[in-house]
């Protein structure tokens, strides 16, 4: 099976610069051809794991292992196997978009026409600039060249860090739609995001915060509906005022007893209950807020249950690590 | 452009940025075609649109560091192509790239920044003490801010574009790649200097912050597409998110 999608397993990997532990004791499993999601902010760790993954960087503790091959042991083989896009664009920018290509191929011991079925769905979108030089393409071009070349050796396993990034929601949007034409065609797919509405283009996730996975990997839908609280969506004005006075409703909110956390979310606010979840939880926990806020004087108070969402799982586990 | 008096306008109380027609071209390339909206004070507008839309020139003629090839913006009451420094002196600006120099201390940043608006020694001591109070950083004063988590160096980077009291603040992707806690408490600081009556101009890619202003405008190919309270936006684009509108209008662009 020359050309089958690869699987990843992670042990207890762990690295530290100096004072700052980049990662701490992170282990998971990635199946062959999924699209597995590394979700967090900046300083998480993501590029630290991306790293070593590629064998850029040597663990100081734990392994990984690539269809059985060991980060360490095996990094040559192991580097014919994986394609990888840096966070940082990193091709060479007075090459050709044609010329870069053919680099990294070379580079592999490989040609253009061998990979070229491969990058084809990508590089057909930026061929019309094949001999504009790399460093003048846009954002969005750079991307889809950088994403050409980690592809062109036809590596069984993408790592892909922070490929949007800065990029606007348009061609955000399109590099996602590229990524499940890529899986469909059978590559093992790793990729980071800082923006959490990205998480549902995945087939599983792991969210991470300060080196350390937030909880067990596991698909966006299961991640949200872990969430262990009360959860409820609030809307309300003062009265006569022509838009929601967010800081008011929010203090008036946090001194709801039975209110563990609220924080804005989209055009509602998100109101997190003290207890556990469930329907009559969140019943509860909407009549109380609904009292509240009428008894601190607001007027079109709209008060619903929600369904929780990765980033509200996200937030949660950052305020309590443990849970 | 000549040496005659730059012309009055009639522009209604309260205005913090006003623009008629604002257009900038690079050879024959428009990059801004004939930008006309206004931004009342303390507003917080939302500056949106793909990469390439427009934005950053717009921006850099708001902020009087491109000059117009036609049409007329004030910010603050200021002609930016007539006056542009004047300008520069009643706005602050943020972005994501640039804020905060990472080698010197927090209180050295404040210092110089400071010096650069030409606030008065006094006047700076002042307002680091009530910075530092105000983001809880009393004990960092010291340490170098290359060495601040990512949300404290934000916050403060925008307390320094806030040190000489400007009537509008630009802030471009301020939040890019800060943890979704962090991203709400610059946000609640946002509407708290809304509130105190600054202006507030933010550029995102995140498209719940859209959702977060009082209205958004949405560049596409250099125009202003649209323009609107987020709930105005959704209902006319039919849609129950601004990812939505932005999805439709930028990709029929």
């Amino acid at each position: 099976m020359p050309n089958a999608p690869a699987s990843v397993a992670v042990r207890g990997l762990s690295k530290r610069f100096g004072s700052v532990e980049a990662l701490a004791d992170v282990s998971f499993d990635v199946a062959p051809g999924e699209l597995f999601g590394i979700v967090g902010p900046d300083g998480a760790g993501k590029s630290t794991l991306f790293r070593l993954l590629a064998t850029l960087l040597l663990p100081d503790a734990g392994t990984a292992t690539l269809d059985g091959l060991d980060l360490v042991r095996d990094y040559r083989a192991l580097r014919l196997r994986l394609g990888y896009m840096p966070g940082r664009f990193s091709l060479y920018p007075d090459l050709t978009v044609a010329e870069n290509l053919a680099f990294f191929a070379d580079v592999f011991g490989t040609t253009v026409a061998e990979g070229r079925a491969i990058v084809e769905p990508i590089y057909a979108q930026i061929e019309p600039f094949a001999h504009r030089r790399a460093g003048a393409l846009s954002g969005g071009m750079k991307q889809k060249l950088a994403l050409s070349c980690a592809l062109v050796h036809r590596p069984r396993l993408l790592l892909l860090d922070e490929p949007t990034t800065g990029v606007d929601a348009v061609s955000r949007a399109e590099f996602w739609d590229v990524l499940a034409t890529l899986r469909d065609s059978g590559i093992t797919t790793l990729v980071s995001t800082p923006y959490m509405d990205e998480a549902a283009r995945c087939d599983r996730i792991a969210l991470v915060q300060d080196g350390r996975l937030l909880g067990p990997p596991d698909t966006p839908d299961a991640v949200a509906r872990a969430f262990p609280a009360p959860l409820v969506e609030v809307r309300a004005q003062r009265p006569g005022a022509a838009t929601m006075d967010r800081v008011a409703l929010l203090a008036a909110l946090r001194h709801t007893p039975g209110v563990a956390r609220a924080e804005i979310f989209g055009d509602w606010m998100h109101v997190t209950g003290a207890g556990s979840s469930g329907p009559s939880a969140d019943e509860h926990l909407a009549a109380t807020v609904r009292d509240a806020l009428v008894a601190a004087g607001f007027a079109d108070v709209d008060v619903r249950p929600v369904a929780p969402s990765v980033e509200d799982v996200f937030l949660h586990r950052m305020a309590r690590p443990d849970v | 452009m000549s040496n005659a008096p730059a012309p009055s306008f009639d522009i209604p109380p309260g205005t913090a940025v006003w623009a008629r027609d604002l257009t900038r071209t690079f050879g024959t390339f428009v990059a801004v075609d004939a930008l006309s909206f206004d931004v009342a004070e303390g507003e917080v507008f939302g500056f949106l649109g793909a990469n390439g839309a427009g934005k950053t020139t717009a921006m850099k003629m708001l902020t009087g560091l491109l000059a117009p090839s036609s049409g007329e913006a004030l910010v603050a009451g200021i002609n930016v192509a007539a006056d542009p420094d004047a300008v520069k002196r009643r706005i602050g600006y943020m972005s994501q790239r640039f804020a905060l120099y990472d080698d010197l201390t927090v209180r050295e940043n404040v210092r110089f920044f400071g010096g650069l608006y030409n606030l008065p020694p006094a006047v700076v001591r002042e307002r680091l003490d009530a910075l530092l109070a105000d983001l809880a950083l009393e004990r960092s004063a010291d340490e170098r801010v290359g060495r601040l988590p990512l949300g404290w160096k934000q916050r403060l980077a925008f307390g320094v574009a806030l040190l000489h009291r400007p009537a509008v603040v630009f802030l471009d992707e301020p939040t890019g790649g800060v943890d979704p806690a962090t991203r709400r408490q610059f946000w609640e600081t946002i509407y708290a200097t809304a509130q105190r009556g600054t202006t507030v101009f933010v550029t995102t890619h995140y498209m719940d912050e859209a959702e977060y202003c009082d209205r958004v405008s949405i560049m596409v190919d250099g125009r202003l597409a649209a323009l609107g309270t987020p709930a105005e936006l959704k209902a006319r684009f039919g849609t129950d998110s601004m990812d939505g509108v932005f999805l439709r209008l930028a990709r029929n662009g």
